[in-house]
């Protein structure tokens, strides 16, 4: 098992470098560098960026040394925690990184809280018992509510909820500080669908393991119901389920992005979208590293839950 | 994962039930061709553009009537297949439709059912005096297109590198595994926005930023059904008879595992969707003024936030919901059908 783990920790590494230097090839191309060049003397430097200011400002930046020598010292800075100026807000992208992921972590963590249990409760008991009238009202439910992208439930929860009841504001911008109930709408739209998906997932995983032999074989041999359910199935259900908890991670850093641009909420997504649609070019290589980061690290922490949890597995 | 454990299940009573496959991917042809002429060249061909949609209008008919005949057992695909064939036919029939122009403003803001300047809004008009149902109906088009040809276009990526990857083994399967991995690692909207941002925005790239998310997803699909179907006897027969393995890739083994990719088509049909929409949404995708679902999303959001205009945002998130809900649930109503049989 350790060995396994270590070769998928390498691949991880591979990947993490990979991804690197494909950030660094791509943000380092012409392009990007004389939008870098245009956006940081500003508009005025737009209109009279002449060849020989442009050639001075990369002897400025260092960014007329040859590439690997320039990657090399960028993998550093990255390691020493710099990743660079925003053009645009003229801060460090590590302040401006730091402060937006605390607000999509805020969003995240009750995401988690709420979804977990609720998620597991709901597709334990539709699974339990496949074709019985729960089961089909949280099969449908959750049918409709995966089907539904994030933008549609983001405004039909913004028109009934903020624009029909009144009872949440319809933006999430939170200028005023902290406030929870600022924070219930873009929450809610996450949940539905995630909750909706986890459920799903975790009936399927439930209703196969209630269909094997070995449960048949303790409710045959005369153990209460509920003492198979907890536990004999629910032990082995439930490896799927923390599986995709652990890759919910990933997935929130990839909903985020509209839900926190429709409901102006500035944490990561919003700051990823804005660099991006701003040009702001440090910003979006740090954030994507960052989010590319988390991403393999919840692919690690899925793979590792899952031999432990899995007894198959554990001594494979 | 689970996706393909229960995807290696389902694979010959899957293409029993689709069993007229050739009769289909006709009329499936039929369909997306025109329709595809019509939105990308309707500036060019003026205005006849929309006589090559006639030819789809039957074909869509047909392929309802197979599909209620041949899935009557499934409740589920019934349903799933009736949203999106209704969303076909109105892609394809909106041209002929007695519908005001999509993109002409006339009066902003007037509210559901009301007559302004002697035209009756049955369902409003946006912020800038445009048809809210016009749009909407107009709107499924551009979402269909781009959204079929994008999954069609990462499945041609995806089964390409699976087969590959799958049946040669060795260095080919190292470098294609790990190239998908790299681009799994990223979060799908990193990814999208990242590529958008790299090419510029334009359809054609939409295309490609959905095929570096979905391609290597599929590829693992297509890799671990030939995996498995490489050991049979009927790939050794072939082998032995001196086929070419391109022969056995694409003759012998990809009709073979078949079955659960077109469940996995109808469920990445629905995530494009979705993928496209909020693209559009954040204005990274396809530009305006063509209506398009995501776009009136992103107009009314800005504008419009109150309950009396609520319809604009109500509208098109209903639509979209519509029909990715019909993709899913053909996607359930297939599986369920295949485990019966």
């Amino acid at each position: 098992m350790n060995v396994l783990l270590l070769r998928r920790v390498i691949q991880m590494l591979l990947i993490m470098l990979t991804v690197a230097a494909l950030l660094f090839v791509i943000f380092d191309s012409e392009q990007f560098r004389h939008k870098a060049a245009v956006a940081e003397l500003g508009a005025l430097g737009l209109a009279t960026l002449s060849e020989a200011d442009y050639q001075g400002w990369l002897q400025r930046k260092g960014l007329n040394r040859p590439a690997p020598v320039r990657f090399v010292r960028w993998l550093k800075d990255i390691a020493h925690g710099d990743l660079g100026q925003s053009s645009e807000k003229d801060v460090a992208v590590s302040t401006l990184l730091k402060e937006s992921l605390g607000h999509t972590a805020v969003l995240a963590f009750f995401v988690f809280l709420i979804m977990i249990p609720l998620a597991i409760a709901l597709g334990v008991l539709a699974g339990m018992e496949t074709g019985s009238m729960l089961d089909r009202l949280i099969s449908v439910v959750s049918v409709i509510t995966t089907s539904t992208p994030q933008i549609a439930t983001a405004v039909v929860l913004t028109v009934v909820f903020a624009l029909g009841l009144r009872w949440f504001p319809s933006k999430s911008a939170m200028t005023e500080g902290f406030s929870f109930r600022e924070l219930v709408l873009p929450l809610l739209t996450i949940l539905i669908y995630d909750v909706g998906y986890l459920a799903r997932m975790t009936r399927a995983s439930m209703a196969e393991v209630m269909g094997s032999q070995y449960i048949r074989t303790a409710l045959l041999k005369g153990l209460p119901y509920r003492q198979v359910v907890v536990r004999h199935a629910l032990r082995n259900a439930l490896v799927v389920p923390v599986t995709l908890i652990c890759l919910e991670l990933n997935g929130i850093l990839s909903q985020v992005v509209v839900v926190e641009v429709f409901f102006q909420y500035s944490g990561f997504g919003r700051m990823l979208f804005d660099a991006a649609n701003y040009g702001d070019i440090q910003v979006l290589q740090a954030a994507t590293l960052v989010a590319v980061f988390v991403a393999v690290m919840s692919q690690l922490l899925s793979d590792v839950a899952y031999r432990f949890l899995n007894p198959r597995m554990r001594f494979a | 994962m689970t996706n393909q454990d229960q995807a290696t299940l389902l694979a010959p009573s899957l293409v029993r039930i689709l069993s007229p496959a050739r009769g289909v991917a006709l009329l499936l042809a039929l369909i997306w061709f025109p329709l595809a002429i019509f939105v990308l060249y309707r500036a060019e061909l003026g205005e006849q553009a929309r006589y090559v949609l006639i030819p789809a209008i039957p074909a869509v008919l047909i392929l309802y009537a197979w599909a209620l005949s041949s899935w009557r057992q499934s409740r589920v695909a019934l349903f799933g297949v009736t949203l999106v064939c209704f969303w076909l036919l109105i892609a394809v029939t909106v041209p002929f439709l007695p519908l005001a122009d999509p993109d002409k403003p006339v009066a902003p803001y007037v509210v559901p059912g009301m007559v302004r300047h002697g035209t009756l809004f049955l369902l409003g008009s946006d912020t800038r005096g445009r048809d809210v149902l016009s749009r909407t109906l107009w709107g499924c088009q551009r979402v269909l297109v781009w959204g079929v040809t994008a999954t069609l276009m990462a499945y041609g990526v995806g089964v390409a590198f699976g087969l590959l990857s799958g049946y040669l083994r060795g260095w080919w399967d190292e470098i294609v595994s790990f190239a998908s991995n790299l681009l799994l690692s990223f979060p799908v909207m990193v990814l999208l926005i990242l590529v958008l941002n790299v090419l510029g925005q334009s359809g054609f790239n939409i295309i490609i930023a959905v095929t570096c998310s979905s391609a290597p997803i599929i590829m693992r699909i297509v890799r671990g059904l030939v995996l498995e179907a490489r050991e049979r006897d009927y790939v050794l027969a072939a082998q032995i008879r001196g086929e070419h393995p391109l022969w056995i890739m694409l003759v012998e083994l990809l009709p073979n595992v078949r079955g659960p990719l077109i469940v996995d088509a109808c469920l990445r049909l629905g995530y494009t969707t979705v993928a496209i929409t909020t693209l559009t949404f954040l204005g990274l995708g396809l530009q305006p003024p063509d209506p398009d679902w995501g776009l009136m999303i992103k107009e009314a959001a800005n504008a419009a936030l109150l309950w009396k205009f609520s319809y604009m945002l109500i509208v098109p998130a209903l639509s979209v919901t519509s029909l990715i809900l019909g993709f899913n649930l053909i996607a359930d109503g297939l599986r369920e059908m295949s485990w019966r049989a």
